[in-house]
């Protein structure tokens, strides 16, 4: 389970972290890459860890602006897209599928 | 040294509705691959989701019905992971305020006893949709992905690891199956894989209260499978212990083939899922209005209508286990009561003919699906009762019953099975006696049993078309009558 990230804390996105979220993220990075990206974003979130110094006593967290709750939608079926339209953006498709490199 | 198992359970299940968790496409099983998808189950930036309320009513009252704490305020959350069957590359799901926490499902074991089995939460998500891999050809390097599914409003029900052995392994998953069914959450199909179990094991020396290191089963899609699963588990973790090894925290798959488990690669379960609420959905605040609507929908549970059946219909503990593990069974045979009010031949029938009849027709195959309906079983009693047919020809006007989906009395006037009647019979039942003087003499002398005998004669000379309760007295009449 990933530690939560908490702003005041982060000094460093270190090498060893860009690695990481390059994994997760499926990204290959050389090594140039991931040395830049760990001076970028470390400055980034160097520029983000500003809000830390808010004082935020009682302030509820939220992840919306809007105190909107309970919207639901009814439970009926509709027609979506065609199989076509739905594979339309697919790089490659194969008997109505969706073809991707080879998974296991 | 002994080992013992402890296994927990997280269940999945897709719930019964007519339109996807966040959109309006189908949750129909079996459509041609990608036709029940749109721009929100395919991911399409700019697409937006919009919970079900159905889902989530049924949802609630899962936790509901599992006694679980339920917040005053729920919300989903992103998980994030990449696979090919995820298409936004994040699951919605609810991470940190589940629907409900903290509940219990009261599980029934072979020999009667009730065991408690503790729910660490229950929460509503998104299935995904199904890689397809290519069989029987050379050389594939390539997986299509169907998105029909992406987006069915999935349950995950999580307990807590109470479990110790495979016998309380099926009682829970034979128990859990039967209570959803029963709120009508899921058709728990699992062929279709509308139910799913995934397992967390380990081992531990008997009698030690300390927990092992626990594994993770996925891929189990059978409760056969999962109980094969686990005999591996136990044998391969005692194993690695007994050697002094360790058992490695990990996902492991099951091999269908080799009846084992195997390791899932590391970077497949790299467990960095980046959980953080999702801001494409509001929360849902959860009132007490609500809950008490959802609570008065909790139809009578599977333990409490076994107990109804047996101090209502004065059946047996054991056939009312059995009728009331499902609840199309259960509700085929009180609509058949109501039909025709005998409980014990009606049981007798479901449990024996029925049955048989419906392990052949497969695993999902349920009450529902059975061709005979419960008016017409209930028709068949009837006749058998009031005599216009005997349990002998019963037993053969079943099987077209099965067979056509016609009526009993329509296939007993059609084959002419109607019981002789006594003008027809007396000859009959003449002739066998006059056939038999050893059988007669030995009735005449008070042998009771001998009747059994003429009685085998004369049914095998009509074809089954005798009635016991006339040609009893018939007999005992005739002997009365050379007598005087």
């Amino acid at each position: 389970m990933s530690e939560t990230v908490r702003l005041d804390r982060v000094e460093e996105i270190t090498l060893d972290r860009v690695r990481h979220v390059a994994l997760l993220a499926r990204l290959e990075l050389g090594e140039e890459e991931a040395v830049r990206f760990s001076r970028e974003l470390t400055g980034i979130m160097t520029h983000i860890n500003k809000l830390g110094e808010l004082d935020l006593e009682g302030v509820e967290p939220t992840s919306h602006a809007i105190p909107t709750a309970n919207v639901f939608r009814e439970d009926t079926a509709r027609p979506g897209l065609s199989n076509d339209e739905g594979l339309a953006n697919a790089p490659e498709k194969d008997e109505g599928c969706f073809k991707v490199p080879q998974i296991i | 040294m002994e080992f013992e198992p402890v296994i927990g359970f997280e269940v999945h299940t897709e719930l019964k509705t007519n339109s996807k968790v966040w959109c309006g496409c189908s949750t129909e099983f079996g459509a041609p691959p990608n036709t029940q998808v749109c721009p929100v189950c395919l991911g399409m930036p700019g697409s937006l989701p919009v919970l079900n309320r159905h889902a989530f009513d049924i949802a609630l009252k899962v936790g509901l019905a599992l006694n679980c704490s339920i917040p005053e305020r729920t919300y989903f959350d992103r998980k994030n992971y990449y696979y090919p069957d995820l298409p936004k590359n994040y699951q919605i799901s609810q991470q940190y305020e589940p629907l409900g926490r903290d509940g219990w499902f009261d599980i029934e074991l072979p020999d009667g006893s009730c065991k408690r089995i503790e729910i660490d939460n229950l929460h509503l998500e998104e299935d995904a949709g199904k890689n397809i891999h290519p069989e029987g050809q050379m050389h594939v390097d390539y997986s299509l992905v169907d998105l029909n599914r992406a987006g069915t409003p999935l349950l995950e029900i999580v307990t807590r690891p109470d479990l110790r052995g495979k016998e309380e392994a099926e009682a829970f998953m034979r128990g859990m199956k039967a209570f959803l069914e029963y709120l009508g959450a899921s058709d728990c199909k699992m062929q279709e894989g509308r139910l799913r179990f995934e397992l967390n094991i380990s081992v531990r020396p008997k009698g030690s209260d300390v927990l092992g290191q626990k594994v993770e089963v996925k891929n189990l899609n059978s409760m056969s499978v999962v109980l094969k699963c686990i005999d591996a588990e136990i044998e391969r973790q005692s194993a690695l212990l007994e050697q002094g090894g360790r058992v490695a925290q990990e996902t492991r798959l099951w091999d269908e083939e080799k009846f084992e488990t195997r390791s899932m690669r590391s970077k497949e379960t790299a467990y960095d899922y980046r959980y953080f609420p999702d801001p494409d959905l509001v929360d849902v605040v959860i009132d007490n209005a609500m809950k008490e609507r959802l609570a008065a929908e909790i139809p009578e549970l599977p333990l409490a209508r076994r107990a109804r059946f047996v101090s209502q219909y004065g059946l047996s503990d054991y056939d009312a286990r059995v009728l009331t593990a499902e609840r199309q069974m259960a509700e085929y045979f009180e609509s058949a009561v109501s039909v025709h009010n005998n409980p014990k031949t009606l049981a007798n029938w479901m449990l024996g003919e029925m049955k048989s009849r419906l392990n052949e027709m497969g695993e999902d195959a349920t009450a529902d699906d059975f061709p005979v309906r419960p008016a017409a079983l209930a028709e068949l009693v009837r006749m058998i009762d009031d005599g216009s047919i005997t349990g002998k020809i019963a037993k053969t006007v079943f099987p077209e019953m099965v067979a056509s989906g016609k009526s009993p009395s329509a296939i007993v006037e059609e084959k002419g099975l109607k019981p002789l009647d006594d003008s027809a019979l007396e000859p009959i039942v003449r002739k066998v006696m006059a056939d038999n003087p050893k059988m007669v003499e030995d009735v005449r002398g008070g042998k009771k049993k001998a009747i059994g005998g003429l009685m085998g004669q004369i049914m095998r000379a009509t074809q089954g078309k005798a009635n016991p309760a006339v040609v009893t007295p018939m007999i005992e009449r005739l002997i009365a009558e050379s007598e005087g």
